[in-house]
């Protein structure tokens, strides 16, 4: 199995309240990983040091064997993090925002009609501005443009939220497909009923450290 | 794929994505453009005498400019930071550099069509004359400055995109800085419209301090903008 996220006593800093306390973690390729902890415990700081975001103080990582101390930008281009936000231009059809993402990856007309179609947001709904979306087709077409960004591990903080049931089961069929396709997904959810059953590890996050 | 090719790439998806934002939205031509073109209006009502306007015609259609382009920069990254899509490029590893170059091409676009949509309300309004040669100075005057302007407008709207009050501070931190376009600009119009017995050929000089201007937040915002922005 091949390592893809390596941290050993990682301490990261959010002003100067220490977000993580020397967190350790190995992340196999073909894990789909729930973090759970109560809020702010350190679950979406975990999220963003791994996507090259937030320099590490102290410790050791790599996120597929590229060094976080060094090479953070590097990291960023091969993962994908979905946060609280959607990343979506709201003055964009569905259509031009998931082309936007295509084109700065290089990504085909195929990938783009794929990607649509795997999340729904092909036909009627493409050609609607992304401002007047629900906030479950946001989330959808948010979706849509990691697909299409060829992420090889997935970041996602809450990606339930907003998401009725369907949308719900059909995201977590789209994660199972994406591992099967190689893909890695280290996922943060306070739906921990749900996301146990879909993911194959779980770490508690708490204080800033993970067990 | 060869970096600068993959710059090209996003630079023109960036650039094309702003466009396209302006063209859905029609912000620039439902907004603002009536608010520059109401600026020269009530520059017409406050200084009411042919000959002062006819003078200082070019001063004012720059002044006009800067205030809409305030208006332009807030509105671009506005749509950036609206559902986090800055955070999310920034997320994604794309190259800060040609960020910064899409967006100054797409700001320089919708800044040369409002210079020409001010420079024919100064003309029709202020009742202004132009040579031949003195249009074509004109012209290239418009482009200069546009090229700074943009690239300046740019590199400090993304610096005060993730700040608080960065309505406010936009004007404080941006305004210092283009006087020098301000001038230039200035200079070479009113050679350009011949404002005050001014020739056609006094207006080169100050072209080349624009061009110089331009050049060098090109290279600061490009080199610069990455930084600023992860801040």
């Amino acid at each position: 199995m091949e390592t893809v996220i390596e941290l050993k006593g990682v301490v990261a800093v959010l002003g100067s309240f220490p977000a993580l306390a020397g967190v350790s973690l190995s992340v196999q390729r073909g894990e789909i990983l729930l973090l759970q902890g109560p809020n702010g415990a350190g679950k979406t700081s975990l999220l963003r040091v791994c996507a090259g975001l937030m320099p590490i103080e102290r410790g050791t990582g790599s996120i597929l064997g590229i060094d976080l101390a060094t090479n953070r930008q590097d990291i960023r281009t091969r993962v994908g993090l979905l946060g609280h936000t959607n990343g979506l231009y709201l003055d964009l059809t569905v259509e031009q925002n998931i082309q936007f993402w295509a084109s700065t990856v290089g990504a085909s007309q195929e990938e783009v009609a794929n990607a649509m179609s795997t999340m729904r947001v092909d036909g009627r709904l493409a050609k609607v501005k992304a401002g007047q979306l629900s906030a479950g087709q946001r989330r959808r077409t948010a979706l849509a443009s990691l697909i299409v960004r060829r992420a090889e591990i997935w970041l996602l903080d809450e990606p339930h939220a907003g998401l009725d049931a369907a949308g719900r089961d059909e995201l977590d069929a789209l994660l199972r497909n994406a591992v099967a396709a190689g893909a890695t997904v280290v996922l943060a959810s306070h739906e921990s009923e749900r996301a146990a059953g879909l993911a194959t590890r779980t770490v508690t996050v708490d204080g800033g450290g993970a067990r | 794929m060869s970096t600068f090719e993959q710059r090209r790439r996003v630079a023109f998806a960036v650039a094309r994505k702003d466009l396209t934002i302006e063209w859905n939205s029609r912000i620039l031509v439902n907004q603002v453009a009536p608010f520059a073109a109401i600026i020269m209006v009530l520059f017409a009502f406050a200084l009411d005498n042919e000959g002062i306007l006819q003078r200082v015609a070019p001063g004012l259609v720059w002044l006009a400019t800067l205030f809409s382009m305030l208006v332009v920069i807030q509105r671009t990254f506005a749509v950036e930071s609206a559902d986090g899509a800055l955070d999310a490029l920034r997320v994604a590893g794309v190259d800060p550099s040609a960020i910064f170059i899409g967006k100054s091409l797409a700001l320089m676009v919708q800044l040369f069509a409002l210079e020409l949509l001010l420079v024919g309300t100064a003309v029709v309004l202020y009742g202004v004359e132009m040579s031949l040669v003195g249009f074509a100075e004109a012209i290239v005057t418009l482009l200069t400055a546009t090229v700074g302007l943009a690239c300046v407008g740019t590199l400090y709207g993304g610096l005060a995109a993730g700040a608080r009050g960065r309505e406010t501070l936009l004007p404080l931190l941006l305004l210092p800085v283009v006087a020098p376009v301000l001038i230039g600009a200035t200079r070479a119009t009113e050679a350009a419209f011949g404002s005050g017995g001014a020739q056609v050929s006094e207006g080169w000089p100050w072209i080349l301090l624009l061009a110089v201007f331009a050049v060098i937040f090109a290279v600061v915002g490009s080199v610069a903008f990455g930084p600023l922005v992860d801040e």
